[in-house]
């Protein structure tokens, strides 16, 4: 009797983990929470692209990718449960949707030698790989995008912006403070005035910041927000008559959700991104005959094509091409997290390559080093056309001010150094 | 003289944010009043209601989900839109529905509990009403237009240039938001103290055995306030909703409702308008005169140190009922 139950927990335990020789990379999701609607979208991307290389190419190298999803509600607590409760799965790749997770899950994967890969979030300065030697954050970081976003405004002001007021709403956590320091300095060096608005969260009630801005009269307003906070603050804008052309988020700031409740008002709202809009890519084609059509869309391919869902899907993409060099780096496909870290700082996506994989100009190339982990940090600006209910690219990639990035990227990363005890890599 | 014309316009929306946080405030009091019951779930039925009303309006099936997951269909909208009167009018339905639903599987059960039990039972009731207005209506950002106005207003922007010199922001919406709110708590004061019913409510709120005793039915009672709490709750859930879409953080504005209780007290209807007016104008003008001293995002700590405060001098808030108990 002993020995029939314990055959059947074993057999039971064998049939729930993952096979040895499966690639786990889990989705660190929220699908509840008040952050739901946003982290819905990107755990469906990131959950069908994976699907669509398991059906198409019977997964990478012949090794079927597993993406068990772990639910965080954008809680740093659970998301750090999650962590700890993955532990035993062998996971190749951390890559939660969340700034407060990532400062947290840094020190723990720095110790237990699995990757964490924060792209567009997380803590900035790890695109510096000599002092953070196990995380990536290509292709873009917060500080790319502020520096994006004023060498956007310099091109529309004809290359000054002396004198200008340019205001920055934000939500207040340390996600909405990341650009400020960069801004600060972006400031000093082309004379525009910053004031800074904090939002606490969740962000539904923003009167005071958006009457200050009728007030004030900035010439641009920025946004650093997530979840109801943007919506909340576009429909202020409208109600203030702010112009929309005027007012630009973070990529993070651009998802349908953002701006439907707003309807018309929105119109003309512009945001960043670092990947581009809507479905006509050829990799669509393959999900649609995949991974739809056959009924494995994750939530049943209701959010296919949405800004989020596709920058899920990206963050797929990039973890898929750094298994993939792992792979080949190792000469074998069954590859362990270290493996798996040297993919991704060998990792050398090339438009032809984004071509190949159905995604011609959806992104930048991506080269990363020991040295760096950022990418080159570069972003288009997207504007939404409230009739037509859809993102349309209105300017070609921008390349951040390096002069400005990266002695700060040198500072903070050097101040992690000496608090966490580590010696850089790469000299 | 123009900090004071700006220190004015805040005061305005401070006054027009306060009735907002007073919409929910008034769910919470009528439940508490009559039955004594801290209501965890006010905030989560003012989402359901609104998420149902969207549903409703957009002639979303409900379940769909979950029926195309059983059943390997493809079901999602039956294809018809509802006028929004009329779905308000549903909603509606469906709140009493829901409040019959409540007082027979939750409050029936629990009848002669301590408080805290009761409490307990409510934080269930926010969890449940989450996961099924999920389960319903699906958990993605949703648009509410029930015709109701947005943006500035020009007539007040235009008549006080004329009288300062400097045209107020007020938002239509806002507006709205009072003469709404104004006529709602009109119409409750007067169905508590001329209606059969609502003296009924009174007389359960002060005694649960003696209004028993005189042959008054607790089940009818719970469910009247418990479905016009309801109601209060979809009124609240609609101008919030309007404002920035129905999504799970509507149901967070709850949080905002406490200090204005708390300061307003539990068991007074236009305490708890007074109450919203206060933190309205507080935590407006603390965000303005010291907010930019100590890194701003002050209001939501501020309205909780200023409700704090009051407790210190008033516990039972500047209208609830003192408590007197004797050993």
């Amino acid at each position: 009797m002993t020995l029939r139950f314990a055959s059947l927990v074993a057999a039971a335990v064998m049939a729930a983990a993952p096979a040895m020789a499966d690639l786990v990379v889990p989705n660190y999701s929220y699908r509840t929470g008040p952050y739901a609607a946003n982290g819905t979208q990107y755990a469906d991307g990131f959950n069908d692209y994976f699907t669509l290389l398991n059906e198409r190419d019977g997964g990478i190298g012949g090794q079927k990718v597993l993406t068990p999803e772990c639910e965080t509600a954008y809680n740093t607590e659970k998301g750090v449960e999650c962590y700890e409760s993955l532990k035993g799965q062998n996971q190749l790749v951390v890559a939660p949707l969340s700034t407060g997770i990532t400062y947290q899950l840094i020190p723990k994967v720095s110790a237990d030698k699995v990757t964490l890969y924060t792209p567009g979030l997380g803590r900035t300065s790890s695109k510096n790989g000599a002092a953070f030697e196990w995380v990536f954050n290509a292709p873009a970081n917060y500080w790319d995008g502020a520096s994006v976003a004023i060498k956007y405004l310099l091109d529309q002001n004809g290359g000054s912006l002396e004198g200008k007021k340019i205001a920055l709403v934000y939500h207040n956590s340390a996600y909405g403070k990341e650009p400020i320091r960069t801004l600060q300095e972006l400031s000093k060096k082309h004379g525009f005035t910053l004031t800074e608005l904090p939002v606490d969260a969740p962000g539904q009630e923003q009167k005071s910041q958006w009457l200050q801005i009728r007030r004030d009269k900035p010439d641009y307003v920025l946004m650093w927000g997530w979840g109801v906070m943007n919506a909340a603050a576009i429909q202020e804008a409208a109600n203030i008559r702010f112009p929309m052309e005027n007012f630009i988020g973070i990529w993070w700031s651009g998802g349908e959700v953002d701006v439907e409740p707003a309807g018309a008002g929105a119109n003309g709202y512009k945001s960043l991104t670092f990947n581009g809009v809507g479905m006509d890519y050829p990799v669509y084609d393959d999900l649609k005959k995949h991974v739809i059509d056959t009924g494995k869309a994750s939530q049943d391919g209701q959010y296919v094509g949405s800004a989020v869902y596709s920058r899920g899907l990206y963050a797929a993409v990039v973890i898929a091409e750094a298994i993939r060099k792992a792979q080949e780096l190792a000469g074998t496909p069954e590859v362990n997290a270290e493996q798996v870290r040297a993919g991704f700082e060998a990792l050398d996506i090339t438009e032809a390559r984004m071509a190949e994989l159905g995604l011609p100009d959806f992104g930048q190339p991506i080269k990363l080093s020991c040295a760096n982990h950022g990418g080159d940090g570069h972003a288009r600006i997207q504007q939404w056309d409230a009739t037509a209910k859809k993102w349309t690219l209105i300017s070609d990639w921008i390349a951040p001010d390096a002069e400005v990035l990266d002695p700060l990227i040198a500072e903070d990363s050097e101040a992690y150094v000496k608090e966490a005890g580590i010696t850089p890599r790469c000299n | 003289m123009e900090q004071l014309l700006y220190a004015s316009e805040i005061v305005v929306n401070g006054l027009m944010t306060g009735v907002m946080y007073a919409l929910v405030a008034l769910g919470f009091v009528l439940i508490y009043k009559a039955s004594g019951v801290f209501n965890y779930a006010q905030g989560v039925m003012a989402l359901f209601a609104a998420m149902t009303l969207v549903g409703i309006q957009q002639g979303q099936v409900p379940f769909a989900h979950l029926i195309n997951a059983l059943t390997g269909t493809h079901v999602s909208h039956f294809g018809w839109n509802v006028p929004a009167v009329l779905a308000i009018a549903l909603t509606a339905v469906v709140m009493v529905l829901l409040a019959i639903a409540i007082q027979k599987l939750v409050l029936q059960h629990l009848v002669g509990q301590e408080p805290i039990i009761l409490f307990m039972a409510t934080i269930g009731l926010a969890y449940f009403l989450e996961g099924l207005g999920d389960v319903m209506w699906g958990a993605d950002v949703k648009t509410l237009d029930v015709g109701l106005p947005q943006g500035i207003s020009d007539a007040a922007e235009a008549l006080t240039a004329r009288l300062t010199g400097y045209g107020f922001f007020i938002d239509r919406l806002d507006i709205w938001a009072a003469v709404i709110a104004t006529a709602l708590v009109a119409a409750l004061v007067a169905f508590s103290q001329y209606t059969k019913q609502g003296r009924a409510m009174r007389a359960v709120a002060d005694d649960h055995q003696a209004a028993l005793s005189v042959g008054i039915s607790l089940r009818f009672i719970w469910i009247m306030v418990w479905s016009i709490a309801g109601f209060v709750a979809l009124v609240a859930g609609i101008m919030w909703g309007t404002k920035s879409g129905v999504q799970f953080s509507l149901s967070l504005i709850a949080l905002k409702a406490l200090p204005v209780l708390m300061l307003g007290g539990f068991t007074s209807i236009p305490g708890a308008i007074v109450g919203g007016l206060i933190i309205g104008v507080g935590e407006k003008l603390f965000e303005y005169f010291v907010g930019p001293m100590i890194g701003g995002a002050t209001e939501t700590w501020f309205a909780y140190v200023l409700a704090l405060g009051f407790l210190v001098f008033r516990p039972q808030g500047l209208f609830g009922e003192r408590i007197i108990e004797r050993v």
